[in-house]
């Protein structure tokens, strides 16, 4: 078995056999400890994915658009057409890195702060779940095979609400499941339209839509395309979504707005794209003004929201809308920025989850009316909330920046009355973003102190530092280097979207 | 034309067994006496059926009792499977009946007595080759449950279910025993592969308003026994009223009895574009009403019976898309009927873990009891728990029950494959309702517990073990689905 197969194998193995010895270990703080270590070996194998020979040749005839750096095919149900296929490239490499070091900071912070409702030794088998489940989204090249993957992550992601979630949290979690349910059996049916009109599940060989008829193209595409979409989710599917980050604990918050929405995302860009393009060309005007709704809607809402953790649930609802706006162009700009806003708005989202938690924890009320001041008391929370904000709203020099800008540059360049007006008022939406987390920066941090903020002490947890420098820092890097991202996804991107023509 | 027949002893080995068994149990509690003598020669019996079935089915398809090439006994791959699988079913059900039968609620001789010959009913089943086989073996499996059902001392809902059952039963078979006769009135016919050709080769047969009925007859019966809406109404009632293991064995082995003959009929006998479009019906029907009335239920067992009507219309599902596949190549038959029995076979494995879970849960010989009697279950017996949730997800179609998810995936591969999309999109929708309630179940298993004293749970090793195996089974058909689907495509 060469390194990169071994690498495959152990980014999904680790996380999954964690998991086992987390439920296997008596003591509450050593498992909890056993998986925090398992997610940070995890992290390493995802980082080192990026050995090896990665050298591309996109411009040989017969080249296939989908080229992993490394693979890895194993048969497992010849009789469903599934097999154990597995591969990673420039698109996929940051969000399982990304999703590998949420679980970290999530495994590292339960060590500090186990949410009321269960035990932390559950919560963070179940975490090591989701991961399995997510990383194994990501990693898959096999149609069934991501199927099953993106299966995986919804009764553990429940569990987590049910179990460890605010005072709502039970039907909370069960809109959650029952969304969430209905896109994904959309998504098997979708999956199995493509197979049996294909003969195979190959991502590889199915990229570019080569022997697919327009009608299962389309067919394909739409219902893929609304799997992926309450995923993400695209409004009008989005209304689960509030309600889960709002019930869920601090650490599921993070992971379901860092990764967990990604899911829909890479799958729209990776699946729903690659493999029917004729139906995505047919329907990204569609698919770009539901977006530019999104955006629009999702704006329009936070300004008018008086919860924190509602109102950072609400700006994912705009802040996807311009990820599905990226992909809705088809162009490489708009891909590429769909990429980088998915990676950004994962670290700035997840940094959001973690502070407005911190700020719910220490003051016991996550109301916009009972909070002010709280520069006052506690400047360095006040601080990192300040900066986060600001990375979200899109400044430049920040990671929130390239993938809202260039979403609207790949509107605009795509040319004609649609798509302009489509990237002027996705620009509109990008300054309501703007005012709406000032206004929240304004409530918060700013005026004299309440009641609820005044009992506050300045000082951060040092697990709370260490959870939280590695978003901030690459909140920063992304921001100022954004070729960290860009870089390893402009072959694949261009592969793609070479097939799309 | 010689007037003897040759009679291939090897191929019948399995239902030898399996009537020797109901023998044997007969003379054991007539001479030693002793209940659980009774009970482990029954086991036992039941243990080498199922051995008897796989070692017979390993060597190949064997024929017997034939009149020129049609066989009314045909024992192949997939009679093997049938035939394992209602004799591992009866071995876990009369293992789950010890605690009962200890209480003293049921007699221990008459009641193995009467499970071994439901066993041999459901072994010959599987290898019918006839319609008269078909539905003497049919019987044969329900007619001892009637008894079976009502077997509860001093229950009256024991008895009120086992009049319901008995009346809807007999209901239907005399209906499919119609349909049968008009049937050989129509095509001089009684092999099922006989009557399949003679209405392939004379289409004008079809268009008699006689053949059209005895279709429907036999269809209609079947659906009674398999529990389609709108032949539904006995189950729940009959599930809820029956000793707990006897419900267990209701959905399903007798459940896999009722798939089997109706597969046989479908797929050998009748035209598949006249039973196409009412199997179809029957399984949208059957399944969303069973999905949103079982969202309505309090009652364990009656939210497992009618989430087990919702299943039969899942299994039924592929053979309704037949109608579409009428003039395309047989392989996407052969993949509709393979989808079909693949689907069964891992429902009832999660079926009977689903029950072996509540039999454990519940106090020894009691009832189902309400959902609310589960909650905070996992509290007390987490190991327990955590097999009724893992039936329950698995049921739901999700993982980690991944059993659940292949059978799903393989119902909905099928359908795509036969061009029945629409069907499809159906299936996958009652899927998303069917979580619903599979949900509010296994939550109220780690729910904080109600505030009633909590119910001591059986304390038996036996259902233990029956619950362990049938989730090690799960679990292991979760990883590796092509054992099944190799066996069902034979």
């Amino acid at each position: 078995m060469r390194l990169g197969e071994f690498l495959l194998v152990a980014v999904l193995a680790l996380p999954a056999l964690g998991a086992l010895a987390v439920a296997a270990t008596p003591r509450d703080r050593a498992a909890r400890a056993v998986g925090t270590a398992v997610a940070a070996l995890t992290l390493v194998a995802a980082a080192l994915l990026f050995l090896g020979d990665r050298t591309w040749v996109t411009h040989a005839a017969d080249a296939p658009a989908v080229r992993p750096w490394h693979r890895l095919d194993l048969p497992w149900v010849p009789g469903l057409d599934l097999r154990l296929h597995l591969g990673v490239d420039g698109i996929s490499w940051p969000l399982v890195v990304l999703t590998a070091l949420l679980t970290l900071l999530c495994c590292g912070y339960t060590m500090w702060k186990v949410p009321d409702g269960g035990s932390g030794r559950a919560l963070v088998a179940l975490l090591l779940v989701v991961e399995v489940g997510i990383l194994g989204t990501f990693l898959a090249l096999d149609l069934v095979l991501f199927f099953v993957f993106f299966e995986v992550v919804l009764l553990p992601m429940y569990a987590i609400i049910a179990g460890w979630g605010g005072a709502d949290r039970r039907r909370a979690a069960v809109k959650f499941a029952l969304y969430t349910l209905f896109g994904s059996v959309l998504l098997l049916v979708g999956v199995f339209v493509v197979v049996s009109a294909a003969g195979t599940a190959d991502i590889v060989a199915l990229t570019g839509g080569t022997g697919l008829s327009r009608g299962t193209q389309l067919a394909a595409f739409t219902l893929l395309a609304l799997a992926f979409a309450v995923k993400s989710p695209l409004w009008p599917l989005h209304s689960w979504l509030p309600d889960a980050h709002t019930q869920a604990p601090t650490v599921g918050s993070v992971v379901l707005a860092g990764v967990l929405l990604k899911m829909g995302t890479y799958g729209l860009i990776r699946i729903a794209v690659g493999v029917a393009p004729e139906g995505a060309r047919w329907a990204a005007p569609v698919l770009g003004v539901l977006a530019v709704t999104a955006i629009l809607v999702g704006s329009l809402v936070c300004l008018a929201q008086r919860e924190l953790k509602r109102l950072i649930a609400y700006s994912s609802v705009g802040h996807m809308g311009f990820v599905l706006l990226g992909v809705a162009t088809l162009t490489t700009t708009g891909i590429q920025a769909a990429l980088i806003g998915n990676v950004a708005h994962g670290v700035i989202t997840g940094l959001l989850f973690f502070i407005a938690g911190a700020v719910r924890d220490r003051t016991h009320t996550g109301s916009l009316d009972e909070l002010s001041g709280l520069r006052e008391t506690a400047p360095r929370l006040a601080g990192l909330l300040g900066f986060a904000a600001v990375a979200s709203l899109g400044l430049p020099g920040l990671a929130g920046f390239w993938g809202e800008a260039f979403a609207v540059v790949a509107a605009v360049e795509v040319g004609g009355a649609l798509w302009t007006t489509l990237g002027v008022l996705a620009a509109v939406g990008g300054a309501l973003t703007a005012a709406y987390l000032l206004r929240l920066l304004r409530r918060v941090t700013h005026g004299r102190p309440s009641a609820a903020v005044g009992r506050l002490t300045p000082g951060l947890a040092g697990v709370e530092l260490v959870a939280w420098a590695p978003l901030v820092l690459l909140a920063l890097a992304v921001g100022l280097a954004p070729t960290l991202v860009l870089g390893v996804a402009e072959a694949p991107v261009e592969a793609l979207v070479e097939v799309l023509r | 034309m010689s007037v003897v027949q040759s009679v291939d002893n090897v191929a019948l080995l399995p239902a030898y067994l399996a009537a020797g068994t109901a023998v044997l149990v007969l003379l054991a509690d007539l001479l030693v006496a002793r209940g659980r003598v009774t009970l482990a020669t029954a086991a036992v019996g039941a243990a080498a059926t199922a051995l008897g079935a796989v070692l017979v089915g390993a060597g190949g398809e064997r024929r017997t009792f034939c009149v020129g090439p049609d066989c009314s006994y045909v024992f192949g791959g997939r009679a093997a499977l049938v035939a394992g699988v209602v004799a591992l079913l009866t071995l876990g059900v009369l293992v789950l009946s010890g605690p009962l039968l200890r209480a003293g609620q049921s007699p221990t001789g008459e009641y193995c007595f009467l499970l071994a010959c439901s066993m041999t009913g459901g072994v010959v089943l599987g290898a019918a080759g006839d319609l008269i086989t078909l539905i003497v073996a049919l019987e044969t499996l329900t007619l001892p449950l009637y008894v079976l059902v009502g077997l509860r001392r001093g229950s009256l809902a024991s008895a009120e279910a086992a009049v319901t059952f008995f009346v809807v039963s007999v209901v239907a078979t005399t209906l499919t025993l119609l349909g049968a006769a008009l049937l050989y009135a129509a095509t001089g016919g009684l092999h099922l592969g006989r009557i399949g050709a003679i209405l392939a080769d004379r289409p004008d047969l079809l268009d008699l308003p006689l053949t059209t009925a005895a279709v429907a007859l036999v269809v209609l019966g079947l659906a009674f026994k398999v529990a389609a809406v709108p032949f539904h109404a006995w189950a729940p009632a009959t599930y809820d009223g029956a000793p707990l293991p006897v419900a267990a064995y209701l959905s399903t082995a007798s459940k896999l009895g009722g798939v089997v003959a109706l597969l046989a009929v479908v797929q050998y006998a009748l035209p598949a574009d006249v039973t196409g479009p009412v199997l179809a019906l029957l399984a949208v029907l059957t399944m969303t009403v069973g999905n949103l009335v079982a969202l309505r239920q309090r009652r364990t067992v009656r939210l497992l019976a009618w989430s087990s009507v919702a299943q039969a219309g899942y299994i039924l599902a592929p053979l309704g898309a037949l109608a579409l596949t009428a003039g395309r190549a047989a392989d996407a038959r052969t993949a509709a009927y393979a989808a079909a029995v693949t689907y069964a076979v891992f429902f009832v494995v999660l079926e009977l873990a689903a029950f072996a879970a509540v039999v454990a849960l519940r106090p020894a010989g009691a009832d189902g009891g309400t959902v609310d009697d589960l909650r905070g279950a996992a509290r007390r017996h987490p190991w327990r728990a955590a097999a009724l949730g893992l039936a329950l997800v698995g049921l739901a179609g999700l993982p980690p029950g991944l059993v659940g998810l292949f059978a799903k995936v393989t119902v909905v591969r099928s359908l795509l494959d036969g061009g029945a999309g629409w069907l499809a999109v159906v299936v996958a929708l009652n899927a998303v309702i069917g979580l619903a309630y599979y949900l509010r179940l296994t939550a109220a298993l780690w729910a904080a517990p109600a505030g009633a004293p909590a119910v001591v749970a059986v304390r038996a090793r036996t259902v233990g073990v029956v619950l362990a195996v049938t989730t090690a089974a799960a679990l292991v058909l979760g990883f590796a689905p092509q054992l099944v689907l190799d066996l069902a495509a034979r």
